[in-house]
């Protein structure tokens, strides 16, 4: 039988071309019609330490890292003693024999990736010589890799042509090499590239430039992992005249610096992780209070603290959602995709200017660095962000009534007091029952302009349903698949939008007998919250860092569905 | 606003410094206007938290933009605004506490970048609101609410420390005196880059310094204020270091650097360098 996709894992130190292996794999095997993810985690320090990266070549579009490894190559022993237990049975191991040599695993095969490469005389073709055995390994055609190699060496310089014949001499001496071996895994299915436009894109890239198609004109940030990305990003192409991005000294002066610019006419947003989000807690709550338009992107990694900074965790949901002192509950995107990072990105710039408040987007680290071929993004979709203005004289009651009121811009009449303090229409500070009971509602009464009404469903007839959140969408959507050839009787429900949820998926969701949900953390968030709601939500939790394995939920779900089928009937 | 407002529940105490900066800003803000012919709303006011952040509410007449925020976050709020509309005119107000304490992060990067605002802070020595707690600049060795003991800490020295951390415009000046500080006021506003009004403006209820400022020579009782001389050179580091050694309170301009180019226009030149895209084009970079 054919393979419909394989997973490929780089592991050694970091500066031996573990990430751009993985990521060089994922290029050239998308250019050839391939789907591609690749899947990342890096040392927390600045040279070296263990790394490794992982990419996924499919037939098909990638939901997920995979969740066994078919290929490692390993630059080291510790890779090897590391990772070598992640690689299926009838795996293949490949190590730089140029760097060391492997004894005792008959899976294993040195290639000496640093000589071959120096043989074409062209050093930096190491990866080229990997690329070829792997090639060999999945019986890819040697003229994918050859068409390859002359678009991306195509750059209209004089040695352009010396770089292309090295390159394919490195893919050809990797071929070879490995053949010697024997080691075959099968043979992967032709490509078929899709007839739409593509982009090769990071998840922090799509936030981005999604936010840019909104509108968004002001950045500030702080240096954070993994968030760094974006405000690099902002600094090189949010740029010109009447747009800023710009690096400031906290996330204190991240927050309070976008609720000033927010406040003063502008789409303003700010990226950040764990640590940078509990800094912006008092920022956050004066902009809810206030009611400033502001976006803060939360890339999650492993908590509390410092926690694990290169690590994925979707456990900052209850600190995104309620991030403040006082009654506060905040609007949350979760993107689940590389795709919904962008679109979740302008959909947030949008609706922090349609409700007067700040919004949270939800991203974590598996999303944020990984590398992915998604369709091009169809501008026509995005909304631009708008906010509603005050045009008329001074004398503005800001904050009057109970719904939404057009915003003053500073410069133009309607001056007012932005107070973080309890305040009556004017925005003068007041301690009165009947205006914090009336402010309050206001606040609360906005949300409900936010609400949308598509979010995925399938199988609705069932009564139990598999509601995945942020990006255990791509495991869960795996297993889900699995789980439909099985026959298991299980619905599927995902939506983007945490808060406010749509409307009619809560309702229906409130109809379920149960309703799991896969999450990256101990206590249950989403399903905590979802219970709130009226929802018989239960968790399956996992906090290792790691994303989910699609076989892992396979299990989890079908005994929670068996479980749950053979009480209703008892009854 | 509070005239209009009869349920505003807040007030200063008689006799409360404050008072005095209300009116010098109203007077430079106005005087702004008469002379540039921008409107009211041109201005845009950032107080911090404590007896000063209420000014924000209590100012009379035509009413400027506000933002009443956190404690401490005055600065960075009013770099957003400044750095979202350079055409505006942004003041910050705070106290002490505010300023120098759980806000001290924000002086020097502000500082760094040249921010082009006016922060005019009021200094009573004291957190007056949370009724007498100790604060960077009340004297060391002073009993208060929570120092029963003793302050155990030194008095700050604000204005040492602004002309350390590069602040291009400083001044020093004092409530009782709001005609001059309200022209202290406005050369602070027309600085072009981060300048300072420190103001010492006393709380009568827990550190009433109204007498040791001015003194009371009756009772022997030299005064502590005195006039920077006429002759300093403003634009002298060392001579303006030189000034703060003297002791007592200085009033007026104690340094002024007008050569470095403010936050603003350092992010103008940078247009020229930049190279703007069309969303479009910054996808086209990811297509393959």
């Amino acid at each position: 039988m054919q393979m419909r996709d394989f997973v490929v894992r780089f592991a050694g130190e970091g500066g031996q071309g573990v990430v751009t292996s993985a990521e060089g794999l994922a290029q050239s095997s998308t250019q050839v019609g391939y789907h591609a993810l690749t899947f990342a985690t890096f040392p927390s320090q600045i040279l070296g330490g263990p790394t490794w990266t992982q990419a996924r070549i499919s037939v098909d579009p990638v939901l997920a890292p995979g969740d066994d490894v078919d290929v490692l190559v390993v630059f080291n022993q510790d890779a090897y003693d590391s990772h070598h237990q992640d690689v299926r049975k009838d795996g293949v191991i490949i190590f730089n024999s140029s760097e060391f040599e492997l004894k005792g695993d008959d899976r294993s095969f040195g290639l000496p990736i640093d000589e071959l490469a120096k043989s074409t005389g062209n050093n930096r073709a190491a990866n080229m010589v990997i690329m070829g055995a792997l090639a060999h390994l999945v019986n890819m055609p040697q003229q994918y890799l050859v068409n390859f190699v002359e678009e991306r060496f195509n750059r209209g310089r004089a040695e352009d042509a010396e770089v292309i014949k090295s390159n394919i001499e490195a893919l050809t001496l990797g071929r070879t090499h490995i053949a010697e071996s024997g080691f075959v895994l099968g043979e992967l299915a032709p490509a078929e590239r899709p007839a739409y436009k593509q982009l090769m894109i990071k998840g922090n890239e799509a936030v981005s430039i999604g936010a840019m198609a909104a509108g968004l004109d002001f950045y500030v940030g702080y240096p954070i992992s993994p968030a760094t990305p974006i405000l690099l990003y902002m600094e090189r192409n949010l740029v010109g005249k009447d747009r800023v991005a710009y690096q400031v000294s906290s996330e204190i002066e991240s927050i309070t610096a976008i609720l000033g610019a927010g406040y003063a006419g502008k789409r303003s947003m700010t990226a950040t992780s764990g640590p940078g989000m509990s800094l912006m807690s008092e920022g956050l709550g004066l902009a809810w209070m206030a009611e400033i338009p502001l976006v803060v992107v939360n890339v999650q990694r492993g908590g509390p603290a410092t926690g694990l900074p290169t690590k994925t965790e979707q456990s900052d949901l209850f600190g995104c959602m309620y991030p403040a002192h006082g009654d506060v509950k905040l609007p949350i995107i979760a993107a689940g995709t590389v795709e919904e990072c962008f679109y979740g990105a302008a959909k947030a710039i949008e609706w922090a200017e349609r409700y007067q408040g700040p919004v949270i987007l939800m991203t974590e680290m598996a999303l944020a660095e990984r590398a992915q071929n998604i369709p091009m993004p169809d501008l026509s979709k995005i909304k631009q962000a708008k906010r509603e203005i005050y045009t008329g004289s001074n004398g503005y009651l800001r904050y009057a009534g109970h719904d939404l009121t057009p915003m003053p811009i500073p410069g133009s009449p309607g001056a007012y007091v932005a107070n973080g303090s309890e305040h009556d229409e004017m925005g003068d500070t007041t301690h009165l029952g009947e205006h914090h009971v009336n402010m309050t509602e206001r606040r609360f009464d906005k949300i409900k302009l936010l609400e949308e009404d598509d979010y995925e469903h399938e199988q609705q007839e069932n009564s139990i349903a598999v509601v995945p959140w942020g990006g255990s969408k791509g495991p869960a959507r795996e297993a889900f698949n699995t789980l439909q050839k099985n026959g298991l009787p299980v619905s599927w429900y995902y939506t983007m939008y945490l808060n406010p949820l749509p409307p009619k998926m809560l309702e229906e969701l409130k109809k379920k007998d149960l309703v799991i949900v896969p999450e990256l953390n101990y206590q249950g968030q989403f399903s905590s919250i979802l219970r709130s709601l009226g929802v018989k939500a239960e968790s399956i939790t996992q906090y290792t860092g790691l994303p989910f394995k699609a076989r892992t939920l396979v299990e989890k779900i079908t005994e929670m569905t068996n479980a749950r089928l053979k009480e209703t009937v008892r009854v | 606003m509070s005239k209009k407002n009869p349920e505003y529940d807040f007030k200063w105490c008689p006799g409360c410094g404050d008072f005095g900066v209300r009116r010098a800003i109203e007077l430079a803000m106005i005087n702004r206007l008469e002379e540039t012919g921008k409107p009211m709303e041109n201005n845009v006011v950032v107080a911090g938290i404590g007896c000063s952040g209420n000014l924000v509410h209590l100012l009379e007449g035509p009413q400027p933009y506000g933002i009443h925020g956190i404690h401490g976050r005055a600065l960075p709020i009013a770099l957003g605004v400044k750095m979202a509309q350079p055409g505006l005119n942004v003041l910050v107000v705070a106290g002490d506490g505010d300023f120098l304490s759980i806000g001290g992060e924000h002086i020097a990067p502000q500082a760094a970048r040249n921010l082009n605002i006016c922060a005019v802070v009021m200094d009573n020595g004291v957190y007056g609101l949370t009724k007498g707690q100790s604060s960077p600049t009340t004297l060391q060795g002073t009993v208060t609410s929570s120092t029963p003991f003793g302050k155990i800490e030194t008095k700050a020295n604000p204005l040492e420390l602004y002309l350390t951390y590069g602040v291009s415009f400083i001044a020093s000046g004092f409530s009782g005196q709001p005609r001059p500080l309200s022209l202290l006021i406005k050369q602070g506003m027309e600085h072009p880059g981060f300048s300072i009004v420190h103001v010492q403006s006393p709380c009568t209820t827990y550190n009433d310094t109204f007498i040791e400022l001015k003194g009371d020579l009756k009772n022997g009782i030299q005064p502590a204020l005195w006039d920077v001389p006429e002759d300093h050179d403003t634009s002298d580091h060392l001579a303006a270091r030189a000034l703060l050694q003297q002791g007592g309170v200085p009033v007026g301009v104690i340094y002024k650097d007008t050569h470095r180019p403010s936050l603003d226009q350092s992010v103008e030149a940078t247009w020229e360098k930049a190279q703007p895209k069309s969303v479009e084009q910054l996808m086209e970079a990811f297509v393959f």
